[in-house]
């Protein structure tokens, strides 16, 4: 499924993220592909807020929908 | 040397001392450690190429530099740049790390140790990290990186004297085995491991310095980096409670729309109402009334009264009423430079207490509908400041259509805070209803407009991916720094562009350029507007100053529905020589051109259609009836722009599929 389909609350594992520069900006910020993060937000039509431990990074509602997790 | 490929700023170092370079990710305190390091005689200067300003001062022999905040060094933005050029010249690297976001921070850790720069690690806020249950173990960080870590509470001053006493001891750190065979490599083409690195990594910029292609290897250095970094923080990194304050709920109120609209407004309201009546009344009430109008100016014509005639050629251009030694001063230093300074204040504000990229997180989804991501609310915000300073601040957006998209909507829509003033004051005894239209026109002239642009326009708008920092108090102290770098800032580079446009109208004036544009405009403003003649020669002030196009309205004599389609014309109209003069220097002559003939064009479109609107429908209930017909316009375009963009994404992901 894809990142912008999530509900709060759920755990799930970033899969593929489309975009060379947004891949390293998300490398750098912990959520790269491979990563156990939890969705804490989804703003209604809006970004997606996903969290690892203390990382709080809010995600695009069109970059979410090419973002592939499980 | 390897440091002469370090184009940018040169820093004197004297002899025998070291560069010591001050990094880290925003807002990990790094400015604490600034301050304490150097103490009261820092020197700031500008980056060139960017609007960032670099701190630097000396501390004994050395010299200390500080760095933007940054995740990481490369391309992406001006910061890194700024970072990743003043890193690359370091002797020593003081790497500020946030405790609470040890995750995250050691990425910048491990890609500045990998440039092989000796470092030592402050380990700050290791107080906030206990008090959220969190344990380092400090000596076992030391060890896994190779470099020297310091605890440090920065803001109460712990632990700051133990980094400067021990900065000597910085070295370098652990590279990954195989990577330092990659780098053994490049260093040998390059002579800096540094500039090697980043080679490898993809940078552009560095890899034209030494006429090599960019490597291809960034993603699979990164992402070893990242797990190394995860492997060490396992280790490091004990967790003895989650618990989630205070701060968390409000952090999560904010983004929510049920509640975060509210507090957005509300944040507004308290914005606008100290701007607007505390730095727009009382201050500027100072600055322009009393020091610049009552002092400044009679004592500036007095003197060059002495040598040139006011009425010749020269003092009018000098000291005229668009005078460069008048206008010019008093418009930037009486007038803009409080009311920038009160937004830059809110601003930074907000900046400081990570309540930003919050805002930026609510708006998003409005904003994307525009071509524009969260992001593009700072420069809107700054907007109703001064539209000139917004155009330059959007440099901080992602890509050029975003650019185009925001400059030309501030031009067209935003009204700055010298216009604002004014115009509130013609529209307040009108009533809610006048107010409301000319709000609705306005608004969605900027939705429909963006709507238009973002469906038009060729390329792709990047996304939001944004850190949401936790909230914290704002330090006053940072506030206030960071307002008066950035008022600074503004007046440095919009100083000479408001002397130029106050030369180029005086000589307009002169001239008598300026008469024969107010007669060729005036049929337009009669037929097409039903404004009196004389609406003209304020639209035309209106090049000058947009609030003196404002305030020539107001001598007039008008009825309600004149007054209002005369401001919503205004508001429209090209926003004021300075901001053109902006405009010019960001983009491409043809391009500044086209917005700059786009804002008359628009401005007079739905001024007149307002105008012809309210003769059509009569004199009853004609104002709640435009406002209606300018709302089920606007819905209209952006339903079928929404058609239409749809059908395209459709279409493309079938292509999509089909490459496949």
């Amino acid at each position: 499924m894809t990142l912008d389909t999530v509900k709060r609350g759920q755990s799930f594992r970033i899969v593929s993220i489309p975009d060379n520069g947004v891949r390293a900006q998300a490398i750098r910020f912990g959520i790269a592909e491979g990563e156990v993060v939890t969705c804490d937000e989804v703003i209604p039509a809006g970004p997606i807020v996903l969290r690892k431990k203390r990382q709080q990074i809010a995600v695009g509602r069109k970059l979410a929908a090419g973002i592939i997790v499980e | 040397m390897a440091h002469c490929h370090n184009v940018g700023m040169h820093i004197e170092v004297p002899g025998g001392g070291k560069k010591v370079v001050l990094v880290g990710n925003p807002n990990a305190g790094k400015s604490v450690f600034f301050n304490y390091l150097t103490g009261m005689y820092v020197d700031v200067s500008n980056y060139p190429g960017t609007t960032l300003e670099i701190s630097h001062g000396r501390m004994g022999k050395n010299v200390i530099v500080d760095t933007p905040g940054v995740y990481g060094i490369s391309s992406f933005n001006d910061e890194e740049k700024v970072a990743r050029d003043v890193i690359l010249a370091a002797d020593t690297v003081i790497n500020v790390v946030n405790a609470v976001q040890l995750e995250r921070d050691l990425f910048l850790t491990q890609q500045v140790i990998d440039t092989g720069v000796p470092v030592i690690v402050a380990l700050n806020m290791i107080d906030e990290a206990e008090k959220q249950g969190v344990e380092i173990d400090i000596d076992l960080l030391s060890e896994l990186l190779g470099v020297p870590v310091i605890p440090t509470v920065a803001v109460k001053k712990k632990g700051l004297e133990e980094v400067k006493n021990n900065i000597s001891q910085a070295r370098p750190g652990w590279i990954d085995p195989e990577l330092r065979r990659q780098l053994g490599t490049m260093l040998n083409r390059v002579g800096s491991q540094g500039e090697a690195l980043l080679i490898l990594e993809g940078d552009p910029a560095v890899s034209e310095r030494h006429g090599l292609k960019p490597g291809d290897r960034r993603e699979e250095i990164y992402k070893k980096r990242r797990e190394r970094v995860n492997d060490v923080v396992k280790r490091v990194m004990k967790e003895t409670s989650s618990s989630t304050g205070l701060a968390e709920s409000l952090g999560r109120l904010m983004i929510r729309p049920a509640t975060g609209i509210p507090i957005l407004a509300l944040a507004l309201y308290v914005m606008f109402k100290v701007i607007g009546v505390f730095v727009a009344g009382t201050v500027v009430g100072i600055t322009e009334e009393s020091i610049m109008l009552g002092i400044y100016e009679p004592a500036v014509r007095g003197l060059v009264g002495q040598f040139v005639s006011e009425d010749s050629v020269l003092g009018t251009i000098l000291t005229g009423e668009f005078g460069v030694l008048t206008m010019t001063f008093t418009y930037t230093l009486g007038l803009l430079m409080p009311l920038v300074a009160g937004f830059y204040f809110f601003l930074s504000l907000f900046e400081d207490s990570g309540y930003l990229p919050r805002i930026a997180t609510l708006v998003d989804r409005v904003l994307s509908g525009i071509g524009l991501n969260g992001r593009a609310i700072i420069p809107l915000i700054l907007g109703f400041g001064c539209v000139t300073m917004a155009t330059i601040v959007t440099r901080l957006l992602g890509s050029e259509r975003e650019r185009r998209i925001a400059i030309f909507l501030l031009g067209l829509t935003i009204p700055c805070s010298a216009q604002l003033g004014v115009i509130l004051g013609l529209l307040a005894p009108l009533g809610t209803q006048y107010i409301i239209l000319y709000s609705v026109a306005v608004f969605s002239v900027l939705v429909v407009v963006g709507t238009l642009m973002h469906t038009a326009l060729s390329g792709k708008s990047t996304d939001l991916l944004i850190d949401l920092p936790p909230l914290r108090l704002p330090r006053i102290d940072n506030v206030i720094k960071k307002t008066a770098t950035k008022s600074y800032q503004f007046l440095k580079e919009a100083f000479p562009l408001f002397a130029l446009g106050s030369f180029l109208i005086s000589v307009f004036q002169v001239t008598g350029i300026l008469e024969v544009l107010q007669n060729l405009l005036a049929p337009l403003t009669v037929g097409w507007l039903q404004l009196p003649a004389e609406a003209s020669t304020a639209f035309i002030m209106g090049i000058v100053r947009r609030d003196f196009g404002a305030a020539g309205l107001a001598g007039m004599s008008m009825g309600a529905m004149e007054t209002v389609v005369a401001l919503i014309t205004i508001t429209l109209f090209v926003p004021c020589i300075a901001s053109i003069l902006v405009l010019f220097k960001e983009r491409s002559k043809f391009e500044a051109a086209l917005m700059w003939c786009g804002s008359w064009v628009i401005a007079f479109l739905v001024g007149g259609m307002v105008a012809q609107l309210s003769d059509i429908l009569g004199q009853n209930h004609r104002v709640s009836l435009i406002t209606a017909a300018i709302i089920a316009v606007s819905v209209l375009i952006i339903i079928g722009c929404r058609v239409l963009n749809r059908n395209r994404s459709v279409k493309n992901r079938s292509a999509a599929v089909v490459n496949k």
